[in-house]
């Protein structure tokens, strides 16, 4: 993938498991973002961006083969910095399932309490849903943006370096939604935060400079990796 | 002997306080000669009945009625195109050459002179399309002229929303127009709407570009169609200050006020609309 | 294709074709003008046009010199430039870093509020007050002259120059000041050293941008400049500019006549000459 000349990321060949948790370490720089918002197609955004190579999902050709709203509908995305709309806590998370034309209302209630169930917000804003957004706290609102992913009822869920801004507590409840998430969603974390990969992934990739150095089981990379870089980026030599 | 640079400042500071009373004290004046002078011709009657005896008595409800009518107008036609323009350039337009033509043309109409605009007004809606000198041919000169400011206001607020909120809304799946829909365009709407005002501002007090396309110094009766002329507030006032011999005083700065009033107060409530919109943004 | 997805497509089409009626609004103008202005030149040389010093277009045989005109639209622009410039400029500076803030954004709504007012009732003024005064105070034989234009269009043009350098001067990063002001350097050392030079180009873009207003300006002119179309030589004698021209002798000519031609020539150079104003302002701003 090239963004205005730039090769952000080259070729490779990968393949993600239904229902895993795969993490994507590497520094800065690495390419971990362009992967990641090359699977739901986010990068079109980009006017310089170009892309060569083929993207499926469950053997659908994701530039050819489906619709690219009904895509990022099924692969969902959570960012690094929490965005909630300037909207109430409610409106936020029927966004989604609105333009997707989910109009009844108890319905939309009901998906309201089940994605904040899901996030572990809902004990927390339950009484206030008609609360803004913007005036929760760091955690709770990327846990909001959490629940509004869900909201959608993905299949994939994408996350670019989510808790980078969090207090660990937070980011222990996200960690926990996240792993029991794996028998409903197929989950790719991109980190900057090793330990967090080595907690939370079955598989962990590892980038850098724009190429995958090395794929593998979270436990084995970790312990014993193949490649003397990613052993480095690991232990601290560099990042 | 050095020069002190404190005492310098200080003398910097004075002449520039100077300059900023300078160029406000026009305006103090102005506004204050006009409602002291004019006040005493505001009355129900003159705000609501015809001239008579040749402007010299009676009121300037026509040129009233005709100012709202021939705004109207604008908006009809200017307000759509406009916020549409604004759309396609922040949210469509590529980076190329056709988009560089485009704002380039914006930035150009914004410094057309108001009466060369009079001028294509008459060549082509009143002469060429056979409008006639009209409500019409009025109303589509006055929304050229106001074009470039709807669209340069409405752009800026809607680059004002941050890449994030559409960002969000793409990424769960909706498509292009909802996000615009719905995550852009409300967040934008009070800086548009300010952009909207301060049109119609400027459509209500401008006279060069009426001239020919719609004004009429005496109408006996209201227009009834759009392809009437009308009467207008600034024309009116043009007219009773430099070719009607004996009007009285209070009358010309009577008119004068009404024009005065109705295009500030617009001009307020976009300074409020823009600052309450600032002060509830949330992002 | 589903319902959702047509309805789509037609407001997309229809966005961009907001987006091309704009440009054909532009080129629309200038064919026009250009096609009933070049008329002009089958009956008159473009040199005598431009160069003839007599315009009596109703004479006979009529004469369509521009030359006073385009020195009645010069000396008001001048003058309106030398007392709104240096007054504008400064008032901007003491706006953007000297004011404190409450008093920034009363200011700030005074200057939008001369803006707004409409350039006939800033004309009749002038007619009721200034011309009167300067006849008495300057004993002229009418106040009517190209200075009471002058000053009456300078106030016009000094919101637009106020605003546009003050948003010039707000926009210098304030790293700029701060390190000048580390190095020991008072406020106003700090303004005209460091800010001023930064936002230079802006503020020329809001000079540009003012003279632009000034010269495009009718209906003010026109009412207290006199209306003489004759070669000026002085700064208080009447005046007629382009616009006041083509304002005043529209309503009378013949559609087809050299006259009316020829306004539509006045047109075509008033169209140029703020088209070139702003590709100087619109330069001027991004080359920085």
């Amino acid at each position: 993938m090239w963004f205005a000349g730039t090769h952000a990321l080259k070729t490779l060949n990968l393949s993600v498991f239904e229902n895993e948790i795969l993490g994507v370490i590497g520094p800065a720089n690495s390419g971990k973002s362009t992967f990641l918002r090359g699977l739901n197609r986010l990068n079109d955004l980009d006017v310089h961006f170009k892309t060569s190579g083929k993207i499926y999902l469950d053997s659908q050709d994701i530039h050819r083969d489906i619709e690219v709203g009904l895509l990022r509908k099924r692969v969902g995305m959570v960012f690094a910095l929490p965005v909630p709309l300037p909207l109430s806590i409610f409106e936020n998370i029927v966004y989604g399932p609105r333009r997707h034309g989910i109009k009844n209302k108890k319905e939309l209630e009901k998906i309201v309490e089940s994605t904040l169930k899901e996030a572990y917000l809902w004990d927390e804003v339950k009484d206030r849903l008609n609360l803004g957004a913007m005036r929760l706290s760091g955690g709770q609102q990327q846990r909001l943006c959490l629940a509004r992913t869900l909201a959608v009822n993905p299949d994939v869920i994408l996350y670019d370096e989510p808790c980078s801004g969090l207090d660990p507590i937070s980011t222990a409840k996200i960690e926990e939604a996240m792993l029991r998430f794996k028998n409903k969603y197929t989950q790719i974390l991109v980190t900057n935060n090793t330990k967090q990969a080595a907690r939370v992934s079955d598989r962990t990739a590892f980038f850098l400079m724009g190429d995958l150095i090395e794929l593998d089981r979270t436990d084995k990379i970790f312990t014993s990796p193949l490649d003397k870089r990613t052993n480095d980026y690991i232990s601290g030599r560099f990042g | 002997m050095k020069r002190n640079p404190y005492i310098t400042e200080k003398i910097a500071f004075a002449l520039l306080f100077l300059a900023t009373i300078l160029v406000l004290l026009p305006v103090i004046f102005i506004v204050f000669i006009i409602i002291q002078k004019g006040i005493s011709a505001i009355s129900w009657e003159f705000l609501t009945t015809s001239p008579r005896m040749g402007m010299r008595e009676g009121g300037i409800f026509p040129a009233i009625i005709g100012t709202v009518y021939l705004v109207a107008g604008t908006l009809v036609f200017a307000l759509p195109l406009g916020v549409l323009a604004a759309i396609y350039l922040t949210e469509y337009a590529k980076d190329n050459l056709l988009t560089r033509l485009v704002k380039l043309a914006i930035i150009n109409l914004a410094g057309v002179p108001s009466v060369v605009y009079g001028l294509f007004g008459l060549g082509i809606f009143v002469i060429f399309l056979q409008f006639g000198a009209s409500i019409l041919a009025g109303s589509l000169t006055l929304a050229i002229m106001v074009l470039p400011i709807i669209i340069t206001t409405s752009k800026e607020a809607l680059e004002s929303v941050p890449r994030s909120f559409r960002e969000v809304s793409l990424s769960l799946g909706a498509s292009k127009w909802q996000t615009i829909r719905h995550s852009v365009l409300p967040h934008a709407l009070p800086g548009i709407l300010t952009g909207i005002i301060l049109a119609v501002s400027r459509a209500a007090g401008e006279t060069a570009p009426i001239l020919f396309t719609v004004a009429a110094f005496f109408l006996p009766k209201l227009p009834q169609s759009v392809f009437d002329q009308a009467m207008a507030l600034p024309y009116h006032l043009y007219v009773i200050s430099t070719q009607v011999p004996n009007v009285a005083e209070h009358t010309r700065y009577g008119t004068a006020l009404v024009l005065l009033l109705m295009v500030l107060s617009m001009n307020f409530l976009a300074i409020v609309v823009r600052s309450r919109f600032r002060k509830l943004k949330k992002w | 294709m589903t319902l959702k997805s047509v309805k789509e497509f037609v407001i997309e089409k229809l966005i961009y074709l907001c987006g091309i009626i704009s440009i054909l609004i532009v080129v629309l103008i200038f064919v026009f003008l250009a096609k009933e202005g070049f008329s002009l030149f089958k009956t008159v040389s473009l040199k005598a046009f431009l160069s003839g010093e007599k315009w009596y277009p109703i004479s006979d045989p009529p004469s369509f010199g521009i030359l006073p005109l385009i020195l009645g639209s010069l000396f008001v622009t001048l003058g309106a430039t030398i007392i709104s410039v240096p007054i504008g400029v400064a008032s901007a500076v003491y706006i953007a870093e000297i004011a404190p803030p409450r008093a920034k954004e009363i200011l700030k709504s005074g200057i939008e509020i001369l803006a707004a007012i409409p350039s006939v009732v800033i004309g009749f003024i002038g007619m009721t007050t200034l011309v009167p005064f300067t006849k008495q105070i300057l004993h002229l034989p009418t106040g009517l002259t190209a200075f009471s234009g002058s000053l009456m269009l300078a106030f016009m043009a000094m919101p637009t120059i106020v605003s546009i350098a003050e948003d010039a001067l707000t926009a210098v990063p304030r790293k700029y000041k701060e390190a000048a002001l580390a190095l020991g350097a008072t406020r106003w050392q700090a303004i005209h050293r460091v800010i001023l030079k930064a936002a230079s180009s802006g503020i020329v873009a809001a000079v540009m941008l003012g003279i632009g207003r000034v010269i495009g300006e009718t209906m003010a002119v026109m009412m207290v400049t006199g209306n003489a179309a004759r070669i000026p030589h002085s700064l208080f004698e009447p005046v007629r500019t382009l616009t006041a021209t083509v304002a005043a002798e529209m309503g009378e000519t013949v559609q087809g006549s050299d006259h009316y031609f020829a306004l539509f020539a006045i047109g075509i150079v008033l169209f140029i000459i703020t088209f070139i104003i702003n590709l100087i302002a619109d330069l001027s701003v991004n080359k920085k």
